[in-house]
């Protein structure tokens, strides 16, 4: 099985992103011990009327502050369960999921959400209004400091031409820039993202996970990021947990220098994830994945 | 198969230049107002004012069917003499208290109804009963219930509004979608707020359509009451005005006072209603 070790050995594992994570691990130096969300041995069922459905099985890992922490997985295998659950949507059935130390009761925000559809903005306000909401709505901010902030955020992904526009005159791919700078702008311990870029056209998603980075360069913002595409959860996380086909289980946490980067037997990153991922042979001097 | 042995070559075209006769010009006046839809309409209704009078002339019976400069006359005068507008203001008080009755009590039914399981049977059960009863026809109950009155026309208005409303109301919270519920959940609302701010709005198409429909059954619910137990009360409303101006075989009065039940419906549902799908469900793009 998997062993702690990689876990614990989290300090630069690759020259690409060396100097970030040296800066993570010195901000954290105090709670480099305890992680920002911490899953333990979880297990998520859905009832249905004739059916219990084991979406994940007995699933652990650790998030720390300012991860770009990315679950990858096959499709159906429990991604968006495990997000759902870290919501405080579902409850597990086993184990538990710590958040800050407390176990995650219901939904708040101190997490923020991206989802994959287009229709997760409030048709009903404006872009600026959907984030002044999502900000005074939990009595967070006073609607002056608000309007301030969201606009802060609309300039960030670019959008400040819109700001007066309602969501359905957007593109697809502005509403998600939408639904990451609402999410941002709540300034949540952990931005929850579940595949948001899945539902774009190749040019815009790859514009897309480029701005994402960039803000994260600029913020050092904690996220989860969940994916089914390789090449996505190499370029966006530093951490990869990778999960079995349904019902989900844990197979590996791997560090992600953040390039498809070729190992010592020349084969390259992608392919490794794809062996682990998929069970095919495993070919000798394959590095911890017995 | 056989395609690929044919050889065919590439082909260019020129492309036309200025012998393009129209390639963009304004329409023409008369082309702009046949696309007016309300002038359209406008020339249709002058069209069947002209028929009405044509033919009610030739008949030359003003009690079976009275021209219509007689009955805009008698309009024009019940007007200044404030009968009807009167008439009319009791009606829509009486509508008033019915609809926004009914609003209320849709209000808690769906409450109920989305907060548990059983709320939410007892209200598919009630509108499944209930929806297919015909208001007018719970008058008569009413009239020994409540006497006559306002109160027993308030009660048939509530049942005309009530199961629209609730229906649509519910399968309208319903048929949310369930990324938008997840993100109301997360904004740490209280439950009031998270059915005022995210539930009612996101409802709204559906909780429109429940209202117009149950502003329709009402209206037309009210005026048959008026009519036909127009009796109910000294004073009445546009129903009691056609009935006894009916009675007295004065037409042209009768004409006038459906006239105005006509112009007011559309006022509401053509202008009233419009202007807030506008404002609203057509501004947020969420018109289905
Ligand atoms: N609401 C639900 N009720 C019952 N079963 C569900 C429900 N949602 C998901 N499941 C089941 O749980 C399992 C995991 O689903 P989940 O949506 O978490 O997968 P995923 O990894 O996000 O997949 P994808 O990449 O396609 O989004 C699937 O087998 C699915 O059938
Ligand atoms: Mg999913």
């Amino acid at each position: 099985m998997y062993s702690r070790r990689v876990s614990s050995d989290r300090q630069c594992a690759s020259p690409h992103h060396c100097d970030s994570a040296q800066l993570t691990s010195s901000v954290n130096a105090t709670s480099a011990t305890e992680p920002l969300l911490s899953v333990r041995g979880v297990t998520l069922r859905y009832h249905t009327k004739d059916h219990l459905i084991t979406a994940t099985y007995r699933v652990s890992f650790d998030v720390l502050e300012s991860d770009r922490f990315v679950l990858l997985g096959p499709s159906g295998c429990g991604k968006s369960t495990l997000l759902k659950a870290v919501g405080g949507y579902m409850q597990p059935v086993e184990g538990e999921m710590l958040l800050n130390g407390a176990r995650i009761a219901e939904p708040g925000p101190d997490r923020a959400f991206v989802f994959q559809e287009f229709d997760q903005l409030l048709p009903w306000k404006t872009v600026r209004d959907n984030i002044c909401f999502a900000l005074t709505a939990s009595g967070k901010l006073q609607r002056r400091d608000a309007v301030d902030r969201a606009m802060h955020y609309i300039d960030k992904v670019g959008l400040t031409k819109f700001a007066a526009n309602f969501p359905h005159t957007l593109s697809g791919g502005m509403k998600q820039r939408v639904a990451i700078a609402r999410a941002m702008a709540s300034e949540p311990d952990i931005l929850l993202m579940d595949e948001p870029f899945a539902a774009l056209d190749a040019l815009t998603r790859e514009r897309m996970q480029a701005e994402l980075l960039q803000l994260w360069e600029e913020t050092r913002f904690t996220v989860l990021f969940v994916t089914h595409s390789i090449p996505e959860a190499i370029r966006i996380g530093n951490r990869i947990l990778l999960l079995s086909a349904h019902p989900g289980q844990a197979k590996a946490e791997i560090n992600c220098p953040g390039i498809d980067e070729v190992d010592a037997e020349g084969k390259p990153l992608s392919d490794r994830i794809q062996e682990m991922l998929f069970d095919r042979i495993v070919q000798q001097g394959e590095p911890e994945n017995g | 198969m056989v395609s690929t042995s044919i050889d065919r070559p590439d082909v260019f075209h020129d492309i036309a230049g200025t012998e393009i006769d129209v390639v963009e010009r304004p329409l023409t006046a008369w082309q702009r107002i046949y696309d007016n839809g309300a002038v359209r309409k406008t020339v249709l209704l002058v069209v069947l004012a002209l028929i009405w009078e044509v033919y009610a002339r030739a008949l030359g019976n003003p009690l079976l069917f009275p021209t219509f400069t007689d009955t805009l006359a008698a309009l024009l005068s019940a007007i200044v003499s404030l009968e009807l507008p009167e008439a009319a203001a009791y009606t829509l008080s009486l509508l008033i208290k019915g609809y926004l009755a009914g609003l209320a009590i849709a209000g808690v039914l769906t409450a109920f109804a989305s907060v548990s399981r059983i709320g939410a049977d007892l209200l598919q059960t009630l509108t499944a009963m209930f929806n297919p009863l015909p208001s007018i026809a719970l008058l008569p109950l009413a009239l020994i219930w409540f006497g006559l009155g306002d109160a027993s026309v308030i009660f048939v208005l509530i049942h005309a509004v009530l199961w629209a409303v609730a229906l649509n109301t519910f399968s309208g919270f319903r048929a949310l979608s369930p990324t938008l519920k997840m993100v109301g959940r997360n904004y740490g609302l209280s439950s009031t707020g998270y059915i005022v701010w995210i539930l009612i709005p996101g409802a709204f198409p559906s909780i429109l359509t429940g209202l117009k429909v149950g502003w329709a059954f009402a209206w037309r619910t009210l005026i048959a009451a008026e009519l036909v137990f127009g009796v109910s009360s000294g004073s009445g409303g546009l129903g009691w005005y056609v009935f006894e101006n009916k009675n007295q075989l004065l037409i042209p009065e009768v004409f006038a006072g459906l006239l105005t039940v006509i112009l007011f419906g559309l006022f509401v549902e053509n202008i009233v209603f419009k202007t807030i799908e506008a404002k609203t469900v057509q501004r947020w793009g969420m018109a289905s």
